[in-house]
């Protein structure tokens, strides 16, 4: 009834309406068009990894994926330093960066002096803006030397009889890589996490505040629960670009073919991998292992990805109960 | 209307040829080792001439992949190509400029020209054997110099490079263990040590790193002030790198009997010889469609053979000697053709 009185309604305006219902099928389908576009960009990848990686998938099958072989003059082919090299320094990046940017951006959300918060704010924001080639560069001449001198032999002095630290203190390897990455992630989970502690509605705070709760209470219990989702898309924002972060990485990783044990060992990783052999790989197998790289660097990425949704779905549903 | 548009589209088809005809641009791409010397040819010859070369030093491997997709006018590389692969794509090759790969060291307290290696001390090193650099087979040579109780940082390109291509075609020469182990090419799988992007990569590990050695080109070794050994070589004598020391190992080369100019200058023979020398070559096809860019190419390479030798050196390159250069343009004339079969180069 409601209905058919609203359509009276509307009569006068059919001209209109009608152009209106054309320009929403237009525009519907723009988006449509953009938002397919972009599925079928993610395929079209996928195809052309998989097609241009034949020839490797052909020679290695599945060994390409534990064999630790990389040698263009046999033209054999593992991927698993490159790949241990990948995971292992977002590992530690994560490690060191997650605790930190989170506590930054606590400080800047609430417990900074008000005239303190937009300058800090605005610096953290500041350092995602600086190109990762700088970083390399920082992590190289600055970084490296520093880690060689004082952190590497501290480490190996207290820590030495775990295998993890020691070895030959070079200042380059897997440590600094992961160093490096952290330092660059930290400014994009900070200023997200930051943002999404400013959403927390201030009367939920500040009932908390009145039933007597103390600071660390409050962000314990009503500002982290509330912002988790949001927390951890920025924690999964940083460690997509740590996956795939190339330049700054190839600068501090050393570029070498050897598992260890030492985070102090240089080692290698995907992106940089790809990064420093393209230009010159001059075989049909060590190009298509080169691709054969990238894919599995998509997957991955695509896994880890993947895997963040699910469980953050799993998660907010299990909040909710 | 019609006829008017007609008019401006011939005017700007005309414009477009005449603007074509006036910058003649010639284009390469390949090695990155002679990158320094070709761009400042090029400029020389481009101030001279009016003719722009623009080469992009992508890489040895680029360089051979451009050239046989036909992209380029020419290509360069590091690395010769074997007789039987230029027979295949209709290629022909001839050798540019030559130059020195320097291995360098940071050692405490030890400068340029004072460590002596041999050639086994050096692929010990880069094999893994050699881990201190107090070792007893080292000091056996350096009765004198103090060396360390440190261990050995071996600093190795991460990139492809011909660089590296010339330095494990010296190792595989002087040792069997490493010819057999690793090999000789553009890229291999190291034993031990970290890599670094490009000779300015393998520069700045040498330089941070205390106790390493790598080795670079010799332009980047004399320019960042490194540290350099005296190699000890063929003639058992222990040489130090310098422009006339790669002259040397270049001078007892016999091109005349290299077919295809395949030739490799590692481990000369001579007294003076510096053992890792190496020459970086140019590609062009046999059979060229458009006669008139590939004179235009050779003019070039002419110029550069007789008139860019001051240019060269000043870089530290070593020029072809002339009675090289006499062959390299006997074989233009001979092999470089149009598509009628008539020589290009008179």
């Amino acid at each position: 009834m409601a209905r058919s009185s609203v359509a009276k309604e509307c009569d006068t305006d059919m001209k209109t309406s009608a152009n209106k219902a054309w320009g929403d099928t237009l525009f519907k389908g723009m988006t449509l068009f953009f938002a397919t576009g972009i599925l079928i960009l993610f395929i079209a990848i996928l195809i052309a990894l998989w097609h241009e990686s034949a020839p490797a998938i052909d020679k290695f099958g599945l060994s390409f994926l534990t064999s630790t072989a990389w040698n263009p003059v046999k033209d054999e082919f593992g991927a698993l330093i490159p790949m241990a090299g990948t995971i292992l320094s977002t590992i530690l990046a994560m490690l060191i960066a997650v605790p930190l940017s989170i506590g930054v951006a606590l400080f800047l959300a609430e417990l900074a002096p008000v005239w303190m918060r937009a300058p800090f704010g605005t610096a953290i924001e500041l350092l995602a803006a600086i190109p990762s080639i700088v970083y390399g560069m920082w992590g190289l001449f600055v970084l490296a030397p520093i880690m060689a001198d004082h952190v590497q032999p501290w480490l190996a002095e207290h820590l030495g009889f775990i295998p993890l630290f020691s070895g030959p203190q070079m200042g380059i390897g897997m440590l600094t890589a992961g160093l490096v990455l952290a330092l660059m992630i930290l400014p994009f989970i900070a200023s997200v996490t930051r943002d999404v502690f400013l959403m927390v509605p201030q009367n939920l705070k500040e009932a908390a505040y009145g039933m007597g709760a103390t600071t660390w209470e409050v962000v314990r219990d009503v500002m982290i629960p509330y912002g988790k989702k949001g927390i951890v898309g920025a924690v999964f924002l940083g460690m997509g670009r740590a996956l795939g972060e190339t330049m700054a990485v190839t600068f501090v990783i050393g570029n070498a073919y050897h598992l260890s044990w030492s985070l102090f060992a240089p080692g290698n990783s995907i992106a940089s991998t790809l990064a420093n052999e393209f230009t010159e790989a001059d075989s049909d197998v060590y190009l298509a292992s080169l691709m054969e790289l990238g894919l599995v660097l998509f997957l991955l990425t695509f896994l880890v990805l993947g895997a963040a949704q699910l469980w953050l779905k799993r998660g907010i549903e299990g909040g909710g109960k | 209307m019609k006829k008017a548009i007609l008019a401006a589209a011939m005017f700007a088809i005309g414009s477009i040829g005449s603007l074509a005809q006036a910058a003649t641009t010639i284009n390469g791409a390949g090695a990155t080792f002679p990158y320094p010397v070709y761009s400042k040819w090029a400029w020389a010859y481009n101030k001279e001439t009016g003719v722009r070369l623009n080469y992009q030093s992508i890489g040895s491997g680029g360089g051979i992949k451009q050239i046989k997709a036909r992209t380029v006018d020419f290509g360069a590389s590091d690395a010769p190509l074997k007789p039987e692969e230029l027979d295949k794509f209709g290629l022909m090759q001839w050798p540019q400029i030559m130059g020195g790969v320097v291995p360098v060291v940071h050692i405490e307290g030890i400068g340029t020209g004072q460590l002596r290696l041999t050639a086994e001390n050096l692929a010990d090193i880069y094999l893994g054997k050699i881990k201190k650099w107090d070792d007893a087979r080292i000091a056996a040579s350096n009765p004198g110099l103090k060396l360390p109780h440190q261990d050995i940082t071996v600093v190795h390109r991460a990139d492809g490079s011909g660089t590296t291509w010339i330095f494990t075609n010296y190792l595989s020469k002087v040792s069997d263990e490493w010819k057999n182990k690793v090999g000789n090419a553009k890229s291999v799988q190291w034993p031990v040590g970290l890599g670094g992007k490009g000779n300015e990569g393998v520069a700045a590990f040498v330089r941070k790193v205390n106790g390493s050695i790598g080795y670079v080109e010799y332009a980047y070794a004399l320019q960042n002030r490194m540290a350099s050994v005296l190699l000890q070589n063929r003639a058992g004598n222990f040489v130090a790198p310098t422009s006339a020391n790669f002259q040397a190992a270049a001078a007892g080369a016999d091109w005349a009997h290299a077919k295809g100019y395949y030739m490799v200058l590692t481990n000369q023979p001579g007294a003076n010889s510096w053992p890792i020398t190496g020459a970086s070559f140019i590609l062009m096809y046999k059979t060229q469609d458009n006669p008139e860019q590939a004179r235009e190419v050779l003019k070039f390479y002419d110029w550069s053979f007789h008139h860019g030798q001051k240019i060269a050196e000043s870089l530290d390159y070593v020029p072809m000697p002339a009675s090289v250069v006499k062959m390299i343009e006997a074989s233009w004339k001979n092999e470089i053709k149009d598509k009628h079969g008539n020589p290009i180069w008179q």
